[in-house]
């Protein structure tokens, strides 16, 4: 008894707060734990570094210590180094980025790009300086950018098949991601709805539209759409395809938001009723702003798809950056250049998804309210 | 026990909710079988019974969280139909409290609060967020009101949604055992609210198991059983005295334990 009592250093309730006892935290707890914690842990370990020291040297001596920048052709480059020839980036940045966009009127399409991100910004980022004006300028954005780039009521009209490269991947990017976010929404709703004809066309629309691949549906967008509309109408190439990529984003997006709007207990809906909201109030105010928040990373995954996917419309003769790329492997000056312009493209592609990911990072973790105490 | 059903009833502004004859089925089970009950305004109702009883179900259809299929529900001289128009009529005065509280957990204390009002009574915000502070007050968690519910304990959260309810000033209010999922250390903090609520002489509807909350404040004790009302009466002669031994079991059950 009196020995029990000794070891007791306090009073109990009176137990203060400890620190904890040193080496479960520090760099060298961390390496202890998450590189060597076992011995499969090490030998994978090993193996990682082994690969990492194969690949990086060599990879970061070919793309920038041992590469050309300038030069008027392929020739140049090699005459001057061994690895990468990035000096076509420079000759035909201006094809990569306007396509074959008339040079005199490239203005407005640096003027659409630059208009870009003052829209976005409104929208992604919450605290941003006179938000409302700025969320009916994003609203307006899509026409604005649209009447620049196509030009009409005072500017000299381009026809779409002018457009390529990074501007063709942002423009159909942009379309399919601003349009197929609510008409996902709504095929979502529709799917769950209570009315028998509404979940009917919704549920075979998501199913038909997912049911065949893009490549198809850009088919039939540039070639059998003539044959069904009446002859004489001409229905620009361009929007064809930009309804038909939306259409196939809007179907997965449905599913991915119909996965997080199942997630939303019943009893959230049943409190919106009990008060008295009707159902377009508890959707917007209640259920959907939860459902989109648990459905963000399927949301930006399907983003992202749509903005890759761009890439096929190459099969149908729109010049988007492979496009161009391809266009100038086959090129005198720069025939046999294929690694480097696929690299070129793939960092692009790489660099704008690779934003999306991280700003959905950011969004979920800003909008996490249930678990922080 | 209940007088004489009269299905043509003239709308008596005493009543604030009566049920003639009301049957429900789910599928082919059938739940609710002839349910009669008229509720004068300012009385206190404790519904009590067995799971699977119906209570739950009998009080989500006087708001119409349930559909009824046969006999009629009147609440506050509104016929519950499928017309849209009467059931949200029924609803903006109805008050609800829920077993797991059903707060939004993406919005603070606040906005939970003063949602309804803003969207459904088109209270300005600063008027309803007036009104919200006050009846936080009430139940004493003011300083949490910029919280989000996932931040409060169990028992705060249920009396944020008594509040939350209250804002909408509604003329009857329906709890749905609001204590069954609480820590035995939070009951108290939501039955004080709840008793202190029935002090003030509004209408009360409340499935739960508290036998001492019914002692305390009930005008009336609902036993139901099988999706039947089995007996009623007031709280002394419920308790001392049940009629049926399905009641006596049950409270046998209920209250040596």
């Amino acid at each position: 008894m009196t020995d029990q009592m000794k070891t007791k250093q306090y009073v109990p309730g009176e137990h203060p707060d400890m620190p904890p006892p040193a080496g479960i935290s520090g760099p060298v707890a961390w390496v202890k734990n998450n590189l060597l914690s076992s011995p499969l842990n090490v030998v994978l370990t090993v193996i990682s570094l082994w690969a990492l020291y194969k690949i990086v040297p060599g990879s970061l001596e070919w793309m920038f210590f041992d590469a050309a920048y300038t030069g008027k052709d392929r020739n140049e480059c090699l005459a001057k180094a061994g690895g990468a020839c990035w000096a076509f980036v420079g000759e035909r940045f201006e094809l990569f980025t306007y396509g074959f966009y008339p040079a005199e009127e490239r203005w407005r399409v640096n003027l659409a790009f630059i208009l870009l991100p003052i829209a976005l910004i409104p929208i992604l980022w919450d605290k941003c300086p006179f938000r409302k004006i700025g969320i009916w300028f994003a609203i307006a954005y899509p026409f604005i950018a649209g009447w620049l780039l196509l030009g009409g009521f005072g500017l000299e009209s381009v026809p779409t098949d002018k457009f390529g490269g990074f501007m063709l991947t942002l423009v159909i990017g942009v379309t399919g991601i601003t349009f197929s976010l609510p008409i996902g929404i709504l095929l979502a709703l529709g799917r769950m709805s209570n009315l028998p004809i509404i979940r009917m066309f919704s549920v075979c629309f998501i199913e038909f539209i997912r049911g065949v691949p893009l490549i198809t549906l850009l088919f039939v967008a540039s070639t059998m759409l003539s044959y069904f509309l009446p002859p004489g109408t001409s229905f620009d190439l361009l929007l064809r395809v930009l309804i038909m990529v939306t259409l196939f984003a809007s179907a997965y997006m449905a599913e991915v938001i119909r996965g997080g709007l199942q997630a939303i207990p019943k009893g959230q809906t049943e409190a919106a009723d009990s008060m008295g909201l009707k159902y377009w109030q508890s959707m917007r105010l209640i259920v959907l702003p939860q459902a989109l928040k648990i459905s963000i990373p399927g949301i930006v995954n399907t983003f992202i798809g749509l903005y890759k996917d761009s890439v096929l419309v190459i099969v149908i003769g729109l010049l988007d950056p492979l496009g161009i790329g391809r266009a100038s492997v086959a090129t005198t000056e720069w025939g046999g250049l294929s690694t480097e312009i696929y690299v070129f493209v793939a960092i692009f592609f790489f660099i704008s998804c690779f934003a999306m990911s991280r700003y959905s990072l950011y969004l979920e973790r800003k909008l996490e309210t249930s678990h922080k105490r | 026990m209940n007088e004489s059903v009269n299905t043509e009833a003239a709308v008596d502004s005493k009543l604030a909710v009566e049920i003639r004859q009301m049957h429900k089925w789910y599928g082919q089970f059938h739940v609710l079988k002839d349910i009669n009950l008229d509720v004068t305004r300012g009385e206190k109702i404790v519904i009590c019974g067995p799971s699977g009883s119906g209570k739950s179900t009998m009080i989500r259809c006087i708001n119409r969280l349930e559909e009824h299929q046969q006999g009629d529900i009147i609440v506050d001289g509104v016929e519950l139909t499928n017309d849209l128009k009467n059931i949200e009529a029924v609803r903006r005065e109805v008050g609800m409290v829920f077993q797991h509280f059903n707060l939004f957990p993406h919005l603070t204390v606040l906005e939970n609060c003063v949602l309804a009002p803003i969207w459904v009574r088109k209270t300005p915000r600063k008027e309803a967020e007036e009104i919200a502070m006050q009846y936080l007050e009430r139940v004493k968690i003011p300083d949490q009101a910029l919280k989000f519910p996932g931040q409060l304990s169990g028992g705060q959260q249920q009396r944020v949604a008594i509040a939350r309810s209250l804002c909408m000033k509604p003329r009857i209010m329906l709890f749905d055992e609001p204590t069954s999922a609480l820590d035995p250390e939070m009951i108290k903090e939501v039955l004080d609210v709840m008793i202190e609520l029935a002090s003030e002489g509004i209408t009360m509807l409340c499935v739960t198991h508290e036998m001492g909350f019914a002692k305390t404040v009930a005008d009336r004790v609902i036993f139901m059983d099988g999706g039947e009302v089995i007996e009623e009466n007031k709280p002394d002669s419920f308790f001392d005295n049940p009629q049926h031994e399905r009641t006596k079991l049950f409270l046998s059950q209920i209250l040596d334990h």
